[in-house]
């Protein structure tokens, strides 16, 4: 009887955290700039010699679309491109990993399947030269499991992947980037 | 018997704590919390009339806090952007001028499915758009 009792309690307790853990509380940082927020501008960010931010705009639609993008907003007046691509995000790692725990466990583990990957370009002017263009791109991903759950929701920080851009951009305008 | 009726007694009370999270009822479409209150929070006024510049720095804050922009209309002075960070953020913000000197900025997010109505996160969206026009941020009554 006595013990019947502890594992309800047991049990109420387990779903108590996991259904509060859904309605989990905003990170209180999450409007706040991050100590790492400079060192990430400058990963994200390239100086142009010029002052034709439109025509970085035209040229960082190109590169987009050569990497198989879709434009999804632009507003050259506020110097803003964002576009978006879905891709496959199965990893025959992890698709193993699930297969071995499937197996042992005899429940189905969830495998990613698909990304969705999105990234926004914004030109300004630079304030200490206005013969100067400043780019700035942001990258962020969203996964999907096979149950059709979001397995991640995460910014691409990878220095490497914001360089690919820059020099792709540049070939696309002649132009060198320069970092700022 | 008698456990019988204290499972069932487990399970409404499981009922009752999981129902915080249920879904709303459509009523939430026209609806939402104390307006008055929250647009206090939600709102800021700016002494300049440049209504472009401070859209482009609304663009740049919201990058420099992890965002992407999703939509960006310089008529409508309005700005969407959305962070992921583990979370998902959602986040409107509108310029429109007040006045003859002034401009009115305007923010509101969701979190997640939840609507952002802890005045502490605007605060900082403020705080962080101030330092970036280099200008005060007023309250507005």
């Amino acid at each position: 009887m006595q013990r019947s009792v502890t594992v309800a309690a047991a049990a109420l307790f387990c779903l108590a955290v996991v259904t509060l853990g859904g309605c989990a509380s905003m990170p209180e940082d999450a409007f706040q700039l991050a100590p790492t927020s400079l060192q990430e501008r400058r990963i994200q960010s390239r100086n142009y010699a010029t002052s034709d931010d439109a025509m970085l705009l035209r040229a960082g639609a190109g590169v987009l679309q050569d990497l198989g993008y879709a434009i999804d907003e632009s507003n050259v007046a506020l110097g803003v491109l964002s576009a978006s691509k879905r891709i496959d995000a199965k990893d025959v790692g992890q698709i193993a990993t699930a297969l071995i725990v499937s197996a042992l466990t005899g429940s189905p583990t969830p495998i990613d399947t698909e990304q969705t990957v999105r990234v926004c370009l914004v030109m300004n002017r630079s304030l200490a030269d206005p013969a100067t263009s400043v780019a700035r791109i942001t990258i962020q991903r969203e996964i999907v499991n096979d149950r059709g759950q979001v397995a991640r929701a995460e910014p691409i920080d990878e220095p490497e992947i914001y360089q690919a851009f820059f020099a792709k951009l540049s070939k696309a305008t002649f132009l060198e980037a320069n970092e700022i | 018997m008698k456990t019988g009726l204290k499972l069932l007694g487990w399970v409404l009370i499981a009922g009752f704590v999981s129902a915080g999270c249920a879904s709303k009822p459509p009523t939430n479409i026209m609806s939402g919390p104390s307006q008055v209150q929250l647009r206090s929070y939600q709102t800021r006024a700016f002494d300049t009339t440049d209504r472009t510049t401070m859209l482009r720095s609304v663009i740049a804050t919201l990058q420099d806090l992890g965002f992407v922009i999703d939509k960006a209309d310089e008529d409508l002075g309005a700005i969407t952007a959305t962070k992921l960070k583990g979370y998902k953020i959602r986040m409107t913000v509108v310029v429109r001028p007040r006045g003859e000197t002034q401009l009115l900025v305007r923010a509101n997010a969701h979190y997640n499915l939840e609507p952002i109505e802890d005045p502490r996160p605007y605060q900082d969206f403020f705080a962080a758009l101030g330092k970036g026009v280099f200008l005060t941020a007023h309250n507005v009554d």
